[in-house]
């Protein structure tokens, strides 16, 4: 068994080293470099300056950078709550192998072919409050100014739900597929319904997919962008700037480079800090197994 | 749209720092071999933009010249929004074409502090027959301290009032020429269930052009001219506290379309209010003509008037002074070989506007920045539109370069969103006088 192992050893640590290279290339050597920068004065084209901690006390004295934390957190605590339910009850769902459940998970997968840039765009043209849906039809509950100042954020947000729930069913959809059938079978004989099946069996065997999807959800939308870019790039006003929308424009856009990294390290900091912790969430033994004296 | 696109300089970025990215890599090649293959060729590389009509005219342009013999160019052209990132890029790592295209102001002189722009001024001293073919107002935002960097280039853009005249036939009004009949008239149009103004808030620098008149109309060019110079307090100035107050009176009357601060500008939104008769009015940049023009010829010949901006009674701002564009700028990299410099001036000597690129401008509904343009405007279609501009242009005492170009970008941008916070009235007046007194 030992000499198995050790035999196994070798050839892992050279397959390991390929990808190890990526990821040293391109995610910590640059993770490196923004904390370097984050000490920095840098617009872009002359010269890098030290700045000492001149770009953290403007970014954390900046106002702008807590409300684009809090609308971070918000982002996160939001989509998390509208799509795990959601997910795991369509995923329970098209876990049948009934041929219209098929069909509707066709259906239902299909913002998932799609684009964010070409979603954001397509929903900015629905919402558009003089052209688009509520004005074309003329029902007057759909011609709000969906993304004008007060309805911008929880809208956004709606649209990143929906684009991404047909993601996670999909992972439920697959966690619910392995869980044995004899378990339901058993459950049966000894006379639970349905909803009791649900709750005793589906929900906790799919403990280690709901820890996978949400981790994949959280950090998702700590750095969540292109779908709020295109849409209201961080407008009106403030009212949907996010965390690393707010990088974007002060290091794109305003030319502080200093300060994008900034909020870089923190969204860094916060997505380690986060990933980590949802792990946690799971226990420590990941090899504790759900389906013991199967 | 695609030719408003030139213009619309703070557009969004569908595209993304991903293509603008791969598109370094893929062009900082095509430099290289440029300037291997340089030397006594003198063979120049250039930077422009994609979207009609201006790209087609580039590049038949570049062609003409290239048979020349005087040098040759190679052009490369570029999505409007993904080019602003990937030439300041460039530009940065010293990777620059040797004809850098830009909008002048903040940026250039940025470039320009940095060395990385060549200093044109003996050279265009040198040349005064050839200075004197563009307009007399299109240097400055193409120089720097006293020192041109910038040769102008296409066309001229002031902003300028369009007008639904139908909607003013319907409710019996006339073309405002005060700010006292603007406020009549927001009444009197919403009344009648009509939007007043159409306004693309969402992209900012639309609401921007607003301010730009009430500053020059109440208190004259030098409310901005100080805020350039960067004087404390300049925000806080009494005239521009009252421009402040009075957009936010105007937001307050309902003068502007509903949601406007979600309609904008890249989508051309704003003009579509216009032109289907939902909104009476719009301020926006004379490209806008021929962009309502492609898409609805009909109401441009027989509903669409134009205007300059309404004076306001009691301001100290000439009512013929104008904001907007007033051109656009090459530049010449200082990284590039004398070879391909000579190139370079070789086509801004007799390259860039040949009688033939004056006649495409002008067909496609543009005034380029040249004085032999108004003899052919007389001969053309859009002769009432074009002769106007030409004129405003020509007589402005001044031309205010668009605030966003002409500040530097941290300013710029610091500007933008607390331009989109008065008019949404998250802010007041002072707050924004404050917020943006701390960036000066």
């Amino acid at each position: 068994m030992a000499s198995a192992t050790r035999s196994r050893d070798t050839p892992l640590a050279v397959l390991v080293l390929p990808s190890l290279l990526m990821f040293v290339t391109f995610a910590v050597v640059p993770l490196f470099g923004v904390v370097v920068l984050s000490f920095t004065k840098w617009d872009g084209i002359g010269a890098i300056l030290p700045n000492g901690l001149g770009s953290w006390r403007q970014v954390l004295a900046d106002p702008q950078t807590w409300r684009s934390l809090w609308l971070t957190i918000m982002t996160m605590a939001v989509t998390w709550a509208v799509q795990t339910p959601l997910s795991i009850l369509l995923g329970t769902f098209l876990a049948g192998h009934q041929r219209y459940r098929a069909l509707l998970g066709v259906l239902y997968f299909l913002p998932l072919l799609l684009s964010s840039a070409a979603i954001a765009i397509a929903f900015k043209s629905l919402f558009d409050p003089n052209f688009g849906l509520g004005a074309g039809l003329h029902i007057p509950l759909l011609s709000q100014d969906w993304l004008g100042v007060q309805l911008a954020f929880p809208v956004v947000l709606s649209v990143i739900s929906w684009q991404f729930i047909p993601f996670h069913t999909l992972l439920y959809q697959g966690g619910v597929r392995q869980i044995p059938v004899q378990l339901y079978e058993a459950a049966q004989i000894d006379g639970a319904n349905r909803f009791q099946q649900f709750f005793r069996i589906t929900l906790p065997q799919l403990k280690y997919t709901i820890i996978t999807s949400s981790t994949l959800m959280l950090v998702g939308s700590l750095t969540y962008f292109d779908l709020i870019f295109v849409m209201t790039g961080g407008g009106p006003g403030n009212a949907t700037r996010i965390l690393a929308l707010d990088m974007y424009i002060r290091g794109f856009k305003a030319n502080q480079m200093g300060a994008a990294s900034v909020i870089a390290v923190f969204l860094v900091v916060l997505g380690l800090g986060m990933a980590l912790g949802v792990q946690r969430l799971g226990g420590r033994d990941k090899t504790a197994s759900q389906l013991e004296g199967m | 749209m695609t030719h408003l696109s030139a213009f619309s300089r703070r557009g969004f970025l569908a595209a993304g720092a991903g293509i603008a990215a791969a598109s370094v890599v893929g062009c900082s090649s095509s430099t290289a071999t440029g300037t291997a293959s340089g030397g006594a060729a003198g063979k120049a590389s250039m930077w422009g933009l994609t979207g009609k009509p201006s790209e087609q005219i580039l590049t038949d342009c570049v062609a003409a010249f290239n048979k020349l013999g005087k040098g040759t160019i190679d052009v490369t052209l570029f999505q409007n929004d993904a080019y602003k990132q990937k030439v300041r890029t460039a530009v940065g790592a010293g990777e620059a074409p040797t004809l850098i295209y830009g909008w002048g102001g903040g940026i250039l002189k940025g470039y320009a502090d940095a060395g990385q722009v060549l200093d044109l001024t003996d050279w265009v001293s040198s040349q005064a027959a050839w200075k004197a073919k563009f307009f007399d107002l299109s240097w400055g935002a193409g120089t720097s301290n006293g020192k041109i960097f910038g040769v102008p280039a296409n066309t001229t853009g002031p902003l300028v009032m369009y007008y639904n005249k139908k909607l003013f036939d319907q409710v019996g009004a006339s073309l405002p020429t005060t700010w006292d009949d603007v406020m009549t008239l927001v009444g009197t149009f919403n009344s009648k269930g009509i939007a007043p103004f159409s306004l693309g808030g969402g992209s900012k620098w639309t609401s921007m052009m607003w301010l730009e008149y009430l500053f020059d109309r109440i208190g004259g060019p030098d409310v901005f001219n100080n805020i350039y110079a960067g004087k404390k307090d300049s925000w806080g100035d009494a005239s521009a506290l009252k421009a402040y107050k009075m957009v936010q009176d105007l937001v307050d009357a309902n003068g502007f379309v509903k949601g406007f601060m979600s309609v904008t500008a890249d989508s051309n939104a704003d003009q579509a209010l216009l032109y289907t008769g939902k909104a009476a009015m719009m301020l926006h940049l004379s490209g806008a003509y021929g962009a309502m023009k492609s898409v609805q010829a009909d109401f441009v010949k027989t509903n669409l008037e134009f205007g300059g901006f309404p004076s306001i009674p009691g301001g100290k701002g000439d009512a013929k002074n104008i904001a907007g564009n007033p051109a656009m700028f090459w530049s010449i990299s200082a990284k590039a070989s004398d070879a391909e410099q000579t190139a370079a001036k070789n086509w801004l000597l007799e390259g860039e506007f040949t009688d033939t690129v004056v006649d495409a401008f002008i067909n496609s509904g543009q005034v380029p920045v040249q004085k032999s343009a108004e003899a052919k405007i007389a001969n053309s279609a859009d002769k009432t539109f074009l002769s106007y501009i030409y004129s405003m242009v020509t007589s402005a005492p001044n031309f205010q370069q668009s605030w966003d170009q002409a500040l530097s970008a941290t300013q710029a941008e610091a500007l933008l969103n607390n331009i989109s916070q008065l008019f949404s009235k998250q802010i007041g007046p002072d707050q924004f006088a404050t917020n943006m007194n701390a960036t000066l």
